[in-house]
């Protein structure tokens, strides 16, 4: 039997869903903003004709970013974000799933000891301008062995966070340890028992921290731009898109710029990095979504 | 095995041959010490494997996490920031001393002192706007019934989220642009012209005044649907018969969110609450950094940014880089009590550790 809302049960929910609404398109519009005025002529986007859909629809100024008439800058520091993330997440994530293993076993010596030093981390850290000059010996150190490419300073050194270790090992503290005996009698040894048993069994919570890494090393900013500002054949993507906008907020080289391309808008050529810049998330954003959402809510809370 | 050693429990006087011997319950002891010790190693032995897979972990958090930790000597000594610390001349205090007493000759302790406050007032104005944004939208949310509806609406709101801080501040700058000869208003800046709540002309970014809105707004706009996933969590965990029950007792809306609502999410408020507290002195330095610009230091910078101007960016020089290491720790430390104070009050509150 359906019982008849009371008015102000009534009310509540015609204000959920007009907020909700409102604020669901607040968050979506600057994305739509961008996605428009990236496609619209240099009029359109200059006197603010472009409210939501694109006016006089044209694609200059992707052909303008993506053919390499603004220098080869942009497929290059495309390049460099993959490598980055590509390398430092498998870099990070073995690391964590070895580390976050270990200190799921409660057989192990020291555990609490291992615990805190992790912790602590997250507790304190040394700043910026001790982690530079620590970046800056490092790099002197991969220098001196033969690492002469600076992106795998960020690749090794950077990105590693406690957070993701400590889910990797809530995660694995909830595999039954009857599984591991099991197998520990069928022979298998620590590795197998490791890749066998426990990979398959958090794949969840795996998915989830590797994302996390992911999603870090693709919008990485501060530290690229810190240790490989002067070099900017290795700059990442949004050091690139950050030095762009630089250039673009400067009235003399967009007017100058303006006379070579007088059909394009200065911001246009922006929202194309940015459009282009978010395009590898919004791809995997629908199938990490709900991943992302067990994530937060083990959020490393343990009772 | 422990125990307060004194001098009997090892040599025992011997009465009949006046001389002294050793203590058969020590040489027990000992023997069961020096067991401990080879079972400890026996252990760490047969597992062997488990440790050699912390030492990838090991190796990065020392290196990387607790090397820079020395590199805090440096706030104690000056010198050249080229130098390593240990040739570095020490100090003592007298580079705190610079930065808290502002003096005659330098102007850090003013900058300092300003970015220390401006870092607890982006936080205070994050906990009076931004905390209770999260808790709302998760209310509302647990009003739409429809699976798919709401769905919609979560990928809608936790989007801004998975944008990197140069993509959001990329999108803030270009929307709040200033009109000049050369460019024209950014939307939003247009349409505050229009509604007549700024002048034409007028650059929010370059606006002292409205930095703090724009930086609270902003970060509403990036995190707040993501923010209420916990809070969402905790509203769907009430019973629907607890509805039911108090709808049945004739409560209106008011009365069920007081009554019904409330009591269930208020262990995770609370628990929000004092982590967001706890966090009270970190504020990310990379938003702020991609945000300010010198018209804005009066309400933007923060400690990070400051011992980024004075130690890494434009405005570093040999003596600065100690302060700017001073100006961090000093921060770092208070942020690390609050932190451990707040996981203590949590673990009191609500039986539930945050780490």
């Amino acid at each position: 039997m359906k019982r008849k809302l009371e008015i102000s049960e009534v009310i509540f929910k015609i204000i959920s869903y007009t907020f909700l609404t409102i604020f669901a398109l607040c968050c979506l519009y600057p994305f739509v903003y961008a996605l428009s005025a990236s496609l619209s002529s240099y009029q359109a986007v200059e006197y603010n004709k472009v409210i939501l859909f694109p006016v006089d629809l044209q694609i200059d100024a992707y052909k303008f970013v993506l053919s390499g008439s603004n220098g080869n800058g942009f497929w290059n520091s495309y390049t460099n974000t993959i490598f980055v993330t590509f390398y430092g997440t498998i870099w990070a994530l073995g690391v964590a799933i070895l580390g976050g293993y270990a200190l799921s076993k409660k057989r192990l010596l020291f555990r609490k000891g291992f615990n805190f030093f992790l912790v602590f981390t997250m507790w304190f850290s040394a700043g910026l301008v001790p982690q530079y000059r620590n970046y800056l010996a490092t790099q002197d150190v991969f220098n001196a062995i033969g690492i002469t490419d600076d992106k795998w300073l960020i690749v090794i050194a950077m990105g590693m966070a406690a957070m993701n270790i400590i889910l990797l090992r809530n995660a694995f503290e909830g595999v039954p340890s009857e599984i591991e005996e099991a197998a520990r009698v069928d022979g298998a040894t620590e590795f197998q028992i490791l890749t066998k048993v426990y990979i398959p069994m958090s794949k969840s919570t795996i998915a989830t921290v590797a994302l996390f890494f992911a999603i870090s090393r693709w919008n990485g900013y501060y530290w690229a731009k810190t240790m490989l500002g002067g070099n900017s054949a290795e700059w990442p993507l949004q050091v690139y898109l950050r030095t762009q906008l630089e250039y673009f907020q400067d009235p003399d080289y967009v007017t100058s710029w303006n006379n070579s391309y007088p059909n394009i808008s200065s911001n246009s050529v922006i929202f194309v990095l940015i459009v282009c810049a978010i395009i590898p998330i919004l791809i995997i954003y629908p199938f990490i979504q709900k991943y992302f959402a067990k994530g937060v809510n083990m959020g490393g809370v343990k009772e | 095995m422990k125990f307060k050693a004194k001098a009997a429990d090892f040599l025992i006087y011997d009465e009949a041959t006046g001389k002294y011997r050793e203590n058969p319950e020590q040489l027990v002891r000992d023997d069961v010490e020096k067991r401990h010790w080879r079972r400890v190693f026996q252990l760490i032995l047969r597992d062997w494997r488990l440790y050699l897979m912390l030492v990838p972990m090991l190796f990065v958090f020392i290196c990387w996490r607790y090397l820079p930790m020395t590199e805090l000597l440096g706030c104690f000594k000056v010198g050249a920031s080229a130098l390593e610390v240990k040739d570095q001349t020490f100090a003592g205090f007298s580079n705190f001393k610079t930065l808290f007493f502002p003096n005659d000759t330098s102007t850090y302790a003013i900058d300092f002192w300003r970015a220390f406050r401006n870092t607890f007032m982006i936080s205070f104005y994050g906990l009076c706007f931004g905390f209770p944004m999260p808790i709302i939208i998760a209310l509302f949310f647990n009003e739409i019934k429809s699976n798919i509806l709401r769905s919609v609406y979560q990928v809608f709101t936790y989007l801004p989220k998975f944008m990197s801080t140069v993509v959001i501040t990329t999108l803030v700058t270009l929307l709040l642009k200033k009109g000049d000869t050369t460019f024209s208003n950014g939307i939003i800046t247009q349409l505050f012209v229009n509604l007549g709540w700024i002048k034409d002309g007028t650059g929010m970014l370059e606006e002292p005044t409205y930095f703090r809105a724009i930086y609270q707004i902003s970060g509403i706009w990036e995190t707040a649907g993501y923010d209420s996933i916990v809070f969402f969590a905790a509203v769907i965990a009430v019973s629907p018969t607890s509805y039911e029950a108090a709808q049945i007792d004739g409560a209106g809306k008011m009365a069920q969110m007081r009554y019904v609502v409330l009591p269930s999410i208020l262990s995770t408020v609370v628990i929000m609450l004092i982590t967001k507290i706890g966090t009270l002195l970190s504020v990310g330095y990379e938003k702020v950094l991609l945000l300010y610009n010198e018209h804005t230091y009066q309400t933007a910078e923060v400690v990070s940014t400051f011992a980024h101007r004075f130690g890494i960016g434009d405005a570093s020089n040999m003596a600065a880089s100690s302060y700017a290491i001073a100006a961090e720790m000093v921060n770092n430390v208070i942020g690390m009590v609050l932190v451990i104070g707040a996981n203590t009050i949590a673990k009191k509150a609500a039986d539930v550790s945050l780490y």
